[in-house]
This record gives structure tokens, C-alpha cells and sequence, in this order.
């Protein structure tokens, strides 16, 4: 009943506002094409804008997560996640999630395939990966679109919201699903 | 502090490769995520087009502002810097609700084009303003009500019950997105300046 619930929102949204929107402009005499096309100029320049922002920040993060030096700082903090209650197996992701959405995806993948889906872990890492969106990355391309180069507080912002929405989601499957 | 940030992770990274005996994963590492970013941003901009098309017709029927009406009580209070009819109001909400919705693609855009809007209300400085540290802060943190790709990736281990962790998201976006709310004003007021 959710699941196909989830499947129609996923499957009508976008072609509803495809729909909806150019009618809704055209009902109230805007020229649509040309409108259309004046907007989507802007995307070339903010795509071609962000290159050389996000080419700086995932060289940086994919050195420190290739090199292993992820795993140390990962082992470091290995007792104190523990005793919150979360198995040493989903750590790695929990800092991977600020760091890189295809990489915390790819561990929870792996993670659901070693020990399936329904299991304590499974469940965890579907948790965390759902419960925060990759700081990192959504304020390199955000900034770096504008040219803003100066982020003043606002990593530390993004990083408290990743580890209060990991611990959460400890908190919230131990109580759950232990 | 990006500065540090950046740097930290950098040569770390370098030590930690060079102290393991694999200094090679450096140069490949440091190559291929090159390549990838700029392949992520050559893949943006088809997307970006589109969305940013659609939005400008939305801008030009008045729906955008329509939209912005309705949620303005609630905006005001978040972004107090922004004049309460600025069109940078109508972007953030459409940013949010694709978001929440789970349109990722759409996301992007709408945010990119609240980012404009402030970068013009922030007279195009270097240094990010209170609203885009408040937009970005409900941003990184408020995900999905529905994460689809996680369920998707569950369906297909077929899980008993792919959609079970809905709820325990959705419990730990809330967490994360009062504190970020939380924190980001508390930073407004220690360091208050001028937009």
C-alpha cells in the first residue's frame, strides 16, 4: 500500500509539473517558449560556474577516503559510537555521510548485501543513509555557484545536524528494531 | 576554516597513504575524482536547463510568487534578512519541497536559484550571508520524507519490509534539522552583522 503510494508520487510528480506549470503560464499569457529558454540559459553558466569548486573538494575528500585515512579517523572514534549502541560494521558509513552521497550509498549497498536488509545493520545503514543529506558536497556546489568562498559557520552547522542525525538514528533503530 | 578544512583532508589523506606503503592511491585517487567532478557538472547542466526553464515560466505566471504568499509567516521568521517579498523566498520553498518530495533533480536547481537571489541581496561578496547560511543549514539536513533510493536499493535484496525504516528517517531528519535550525541561530545572534 505505501510502496505503491511512494511508486505513484515518484512516477507523476515530475511529468505533473511539466504539465502543469507551462499550462498554468500560457493561461496567463506568458510567452512559454521564450520564457523556457531564458531560464535554461542561466543552467550552462552555473554548471560550467562550479567546476573548478567541486574539483577542489572531491579531489581533497577521494584522497582522504582512498588513502585509508578515513578508516583511522573512523577507528579513532570506535568506542564512543559503540557504546551509543551501533555495531563497529556501519561506522565507516557514518563518516562517509557528510564526505560523499555515491560513497555512503555504495557502503550501505555493500553493507545490505553482506548482511541483509532486515538485519540490525541493514536497517541502521538504511537509516543513516536516509536521514541527512552529504554537507559537504550540497555547500561546495551551493557556494560555489554564487562564488562564495567564505562559508563562515555554516560547516559547522551542516557537521552538528550529520552527528545529531547519526546519533538519532542509533538512538531511534536501537529502539526500534533491537 | 574551509581553508583548514580542505587542507586537513588533503594532506592527511597524503601522510596516511605515504605511512601505509600505498602512495600510488594518491595520484589515482587525486586523477580520477578530477575527471568525476567535472563529469558530475557537465551532467548538471541538462538538468539545471530544464528545471530552470520550467521555473522561469512558473516566475513569469506569478505561481512562484503565489507559492511564497502562502509560506511567507513561516519564511520571515527563518530569513529575516531577506525583505519578505523577495523572489530568493519563492526559490528556497521550491528548493525545500522538491527535496522533501524526493525530486532530486529538481532540487538542485531551485536551490541554485535561491543562491542568485541572496548572492544579489549580499551585493555579490565572497563571504556567504546569514540567509544562505540559514537556507543551507535547513538544506544539508532536511533529506526526504520519502527516501527512495535507499528503498529501492532494500527492494532489491529483497527486504521483507523495504519501507519499515521510513519512520526511524524521518525521527532522525527532525532531530537533525531542529538542531541545525537551532545552531544556525545561535551563530546568527553571536555574530550578528549586517545581512
Amino acid at each position: 500500500m505505501f510502496l505503491s503510494i511512494l511508486d505513484a508520487v515518484s512516477r507523476w510528480a515530475i511529468p505533473l509539473l511539466l504539465f502543469l506549470v507551462p499550462l498554468w503560464g500560457i493561461l496567463k499569457r506568458v510567452p512559454v517558449y521564450e520564457a523556457f529558454v531564458e531560464g535554461a540559459e542561466e543552467g550552462f553558466s552555473v554548471g560550467v560556474k562550479i567546476i573548478p569548486f567541486l574539483v577542489g573538494m572531491l579531489v581533497a575528500i577521494s584522497v582522504f577516503r582512498a588513502s585509508g585515512a578515513l578508516d583511522v579517523v573512523s577507528r579513532a572514534c570506535e568506542p564512543l559510537l559503540v557504546r551509543l549502541g551501533a555495531p563497529a560494521e556501519v561506522l565507516p558509513l557514518a563518516f562517509m555521510r557528510p564526505l560523499s552521497g555515491s560513497g555512503v550509498l555504495g557502503m550501505a549497498t555493500e553493507l545490505m548485501k553482506t548482511f541483509g536488509p532486515d538485519s540490525f545493520i541493514g536497517r541502521l545503514a538504511s537509516t543513516m543513509q536516509g536521514s541527512t543529506d552529504t554537507t559537504f558536497y550540497v555547500l561546495t556546489v551551493y557556494f560555489g555557484s554564487v562564488g562564495v568562498s567564505r562559508y563562515r559557520y555554516s560547516i559547522i552547522t551542516g557537521l552538528l545536524a550529520d552527528i545529531s542525525g547519526l546519533i538519532a538514528s542509533i538512538c531511534i533503530c536501537n529502539a526500534l528494531f533491537r | 576554516m574551509l581553508n583548514y578544512i580542505w587542507l586537513t583532508l588533503l594532506l592527511s589523506g597524503i601522510v596516511v597513504a605515504a605511512l601505509n606503503g600505498n602512495i600510488e592511491v594518491v595520484t589515482q585517487a587525486a586523477l580520477q575524482s578530477a575527471n568525476d567532478a567535472v563529469q558530475i557538472c557537465i551532467n548538471l547542466i541538462g538538468v539545471m536547463c530544464l528545471w530552470l526553464g520550467i521555473m522561469r515560466i512558473g516566475e513569469k505566471a506569478g505561481l512562484i510568487e503565489t507559492i511564497s504568499r502562502v509560506v511567507r509567516p513561516v519564511m520571515v521568521r527563518l530569513f529575516p534578512s531577506v525583505p519578505p517579498d523577495h523572489p530568493a523566498l519563492g526559490a528556497i520553498i521550491m528548493n525545500l519541497s522538491a527535496n522533501i518530495l524526493g525530486l532530486g533533480s529538481a532540487a538542485t536547481p531551485f536551490g541554485l536559484r535561491a543562491m542568485q537571489e541572496m548572492q544579489k541581496l549580499n551585493g555579490g561578496r565572497k563571504e556567504a550571508s546569514e540567509a544562505m547560511c540559514t537556507f543551507l543549514a535547513l538544506n544539508t539536513s532536511c533529506i526526504t520524507l520519502i527516501p527512495a533510493t535507499i528503498i529501492a536499493v532494500r527492494v532489491n535484496f529483497n527486504s521483507a519490509n523495504p519501507t519499515e525504516i521510513v519512520g526511524a528517517t524521518i525521527f532522525a531528519t527532525c532531530c537533525s534539522m531542529t538542531l541545525a535550525v537551532l545552531v544556525d541561530y545561535l551563530f546568527r545572534r553571536a555574530n550578528r552583522r549586517t545581512i
